[in-house]
């Protein structure tokens, strides 16, 4: 098991001028389960391909454990792109299945044998090893496809939107039985999303990229809590954070007809580049409906109500203009209690609940306080 | 029921529409599917007559159908043997209203046949070596077009008889991607997942007693590895040698051909004092033989088949003393007076067991071995009758393999135990 370290790894296509992958600087623990995530196009599978050996890597190194892999063959590397290729062969045993690209480096029987069957266990397998994969449900033969990487004892398993083809009942499944295997397993783990739920649930921590700039790296709460920037504010979450352009008079950002305080630190950060402006996030949980002519209270116009049983939301538009939106919707999106419903067409006034709103500078989009 | 389907397709067929998408693939009625041997799949895939085509219906995730439906678009303009994509079908529904997975939408490929078929068949034992060049051919061209196949496997690929050999198609793109140009690294990673696939395939083959005991799994394995990098040097290596010997010039644009490419672009650098010349080929384009027939007669046939036709045309211009005619008229003549009586003396009934540049191949064939036997020359009309009747009559039907009814499942196998798919 290793650490795994891109250290300003750079990516640059030939023929393109911005790379596509610039500089990244990661570092992976050792049995961590990392999660790259991003919009398609931000990096994500570039990162994983350089590690994985499958991209050149243009500028800086990539190191697993204290080794330079850089210039190393991929096959060198000892690591196992899992789910590549999990197609089962109908004739031949789970063991013999799991076991079979042992048998072709010429490891000894006995040790295959012993392999294959300390991952059946952990698998939970062991009853099925010496039956054929006809005998097994969809689930299992899944964990099959992960016992051939398993077996090889790699330092690292590499994972690139191994549930982009399943139906999504089974892509819930999976993504638990992923999980807690890994955690099973305790082997560094590089994961690539575009999938921000998926990301959220499985690692144990996050990193966000974006035109191929790492944006933030953290836990799943830190992400949640402390986006670093606009774009990881907007990006992380489901519904998306609710945010907007506002003007700043005296210290307070006017949010629809609203007066809303900035704290001293965001106050302070905001520069002449700025042009007077805030922008500020606010995830639909952090709004609470109260009764109009509250203070510190603005207007949202219901256009759509869903209710979800336990949960409701109210997509609608700020009153009295505003950018305000909820990720790449032109709605403001407001939790709501689900006994308590607003019509199609009325008017709710809301307010944001203490510390719950993000700020970010208007210029360069990086978080303020 | 309620469906609200959505076919992309270059060339929609209004027939697609009555195929019944509100079931399963796996609930498809007999009459409907046609039965072909299936490879080792992780979907579910069926095969369909439609307007006298049959096509390969796969169900898979709707954005990787669109996406491994653009790829294929992409590698049927590269003039890249593949499988003709014909279109995507979303929006599935069945008779409750839930929802069925998109489907991908492909030609099946005219007499191809899946590598468990071949083996399956009585074959000559060297099939498997045959098999792994042709793919190592495919895997060579999929490459120096910068495509990273990212699972290259048997079942993977069709084959088809391109005369004594096999030619090679990328069935499935799934994992695929196509780049500029490939690093080392997506190249060696391909060729080693390939080794580790056939070499699986071949133990299932074995474990399922349809591989003969002599076969030597890893030593195919490793075949494939050798000759793809031995193609590859060939196509792309830098040479050098010293200024007098300019003919290696020529010479390695002539053993270019003979291995079936052209070379569009060689780059010819000297040292400073010019005695010195380093050539490296930069573009190759393939079919170099199946080009030039195509130019001549306008058959479009595979590489070795083309080959065979043009020595039988070299060898017609000979035997009619007009080698110094214009190329273009002698191949027509030909054409009209040798290619074209000889398959039509085929029994119409008997066509849609081979491809015609096939029968013709195995035609010549027969006439060399008939002329030996009967120490004279044998000719073509004699040979062909006699082929038909020796021949052509006992093989099986490989127009849409195996001669097997609709319905009909292989008798090795239930149809479930052939392919395995996430999802059942």
């Amino acid at each position: 098991m290793a650490t795994v370290t891109f250290d300003k790894a750079t990516r640059i296509y030939p023929g393109t001028e911005r790379p596509a992958v610039d500089a990244l600087d990661l570092h992976i623990e050792d049995g961590e389960f990392l999660v790259l995530v991003g919009p398609s196009g931000c990096g994500k599978s570039t990162s994983l391909r350089m590690l994985a050996g499958l991209e050149d890597v243009n500028g800086g190194a990539i190191l697993i454990g204290d080794r330079d892999v850089t210039d190393v063959q991929p096959k060198d590397r000892d690591i196992a792109m899992v789910f590549q290729n999990y197609a089962l062969y109908p004739h031949m045993s789970v063991a013999d299945n799991m076991g079979f690209a042992l048998k072709i480096a010429g490891t000894p029987k006995a040790e295959i044998r012993q392999r294959v069957e300390e991952a059946a266990k952990i698998l939970d397998l062991t009853e099925y090893l010496d039956r054929k994969p006809k005998a097994l449900s969809g689930g299992q033969r899944q964990r099959v496809a992960m016992g051939r990487a398993i077996v090889r004892q790699p330092q690292v398993f590499l994972m690139d939107e191994p549930l982009s083809n399943l139906d999504a009942k089974l892509r819930v499944q999976t993504r638990t039985q992923i999980a807690s295997l890994q955690r099973r397993l305790g082997v560094t783990t590089v994961y690539v999303t575009h999938d921000q739920t998926e990301a959220l649930t499985m690692g144990d921590r996050i990193a966000v990229l974006s035109g191929g700039i790492l944006q933030q790296v953290g836990t799943p709460r830190e992400m949640y809590d402390k986006p670093a920037n606009v774009f990881v504010a907007g990006f992380i979450g489901s519904p998306a954070m609710n945010i907007g352009h506002f003007d700043v008079k005296d210290g307070r950002a006017q949010v629809g007809g609203a007066s809303i305080v900035l704290e001293r630190a965001v106050a302070d950060g905001i520069t002449a580049a700025d042009g007077g402006k805030v922008t500020l996030g606010f995830r639909p949980e952090a709004l609470d409906v109260v009764s109009s002519g509250s203070e510190g209270a603005f207007d949202v116009d219901v256009t759509l109500v869903e209710e979800l049983g336990s949960d409701a939301f109210v997509y609608g538009s700020l009153k009295n203009g505003g950018d305000l939106h909820a990720g790449d919707t032109n709605q403001v999106i407001v939790r709501i209690d689900p006994k308590a419903v607003p019509d199609k067409g009325d008017t709710i006034s809301v307010t944001i609940k203490p510390e719950s709103t993000h700020a970010f500078s208007a210029s360069t989009g990086e978080r303020l306080g | 029921m309620n469906q609200n389907l959505q076919i992309t397709a270059a060339r929609p067929d209004p027939a697609l529409l009555d195929l019944p998408w509100h079931l399963p693939l796996t609930n498809w009625p007999d009459d409907v599917l046609a039965a072909l041997p299936r490879g080792i799949s992780r979907h579910v895939v069926r095969f369909v007559r439609l307007s006298g085509r049959v096509l390969a219906v796969k169900e898979i995730g709707e954005t990787v159908a669109y996406r491994e439906y653009e790829l294929l678009r992409r590698l049927n303009r590269l003039d890249v043997p593949s499988v003709v994509p014909v279109g995507v079908i979303t929006g599935r529904r069945d008779a409750n209203g839930e929802r069925l997975e998109a489907v991908l939408v492909t030609e099946h490929l005219q007499f191809s046949l899946p590598y468990r078929a071949l083996f399956s068949q009585s074959l000559r034992p060297d099939t498997a070596t045959r098999l792994i060049d042709a793919l190592a051919v495919l895997l060579v061209r999929l490459h120096l077009v910068g495509f990273y196949w990212g699972d290259v496997s048997l079942s993977n690929t069709l084959f088809r008889r391109d005369a004594e050999t096999f030619s090679a198609y990328l069935v499935d793109a799934e994992t695929g991607d196509l780049h500029r140009e490939l690093t080392p690294g997506q190249r060696n990673y391909d060729i080693d997942l390939a080794r580790t696939n056939i070499i699986g395939e071949l133990f299932d083959l074995a474990a399922g007693e349809m591989l003969d005991h002599e076969v030597d799994e890893i030593g195919i394995g490793d075949a494939l590895v050798a000759r793809y990098n031995e193609l590859w040097g060939a196509l792309t290596g830098a040479e050098s040698f010293s200024a007098n010997d300019r003919w290696r010039v020529d010479a390695r644009i002539g053993a270019l051909n003979r291995l079936g490419f052209d070379v569009g672009e060689l780059e010819i650098t000297t040292d400073i004092d010019g005695t010195t010349v380093r050539i490296q080929p930069k573009v190759v384009d393939a079919g170099h033989h199946s080009n030039r027939l195509f130019r001549l007669t306008g058959l479009d046939v595979q590489e070795n088949q083309a080959r065979r036709l043009l020595n039988d045309l070299d060898a017609y211009a000979a035997a009619t003393g007009r080698q110094n005619d214009g190329e273009q008229l002698v191949a027509h003549d030909w054409l009209r007076k040798v290619f074209e009586p000889t398959i039509a003396a085929v029994p119409r009934e008997l066509r849609r067991k081979l491809e015609p540049a096939q029968l013709f191949h195995e035609v010549l064939d027969h006439r060399w071995f008939a002329s030996e036997k009967a120490e004279r020359d044998i000719p073509m009309t004699e040979a062909v009758t006699s082929y038909v009747e020796d021949v052509l009559r006992h093989r099986p039907d490989e127009k849409a393999l195996l001669g097997l009814k609709p319905g009909e499942t292989p008798p090795e196998d239930d149809p479930e135990s052939d392919y395995f798919h996430l999802g059942t």
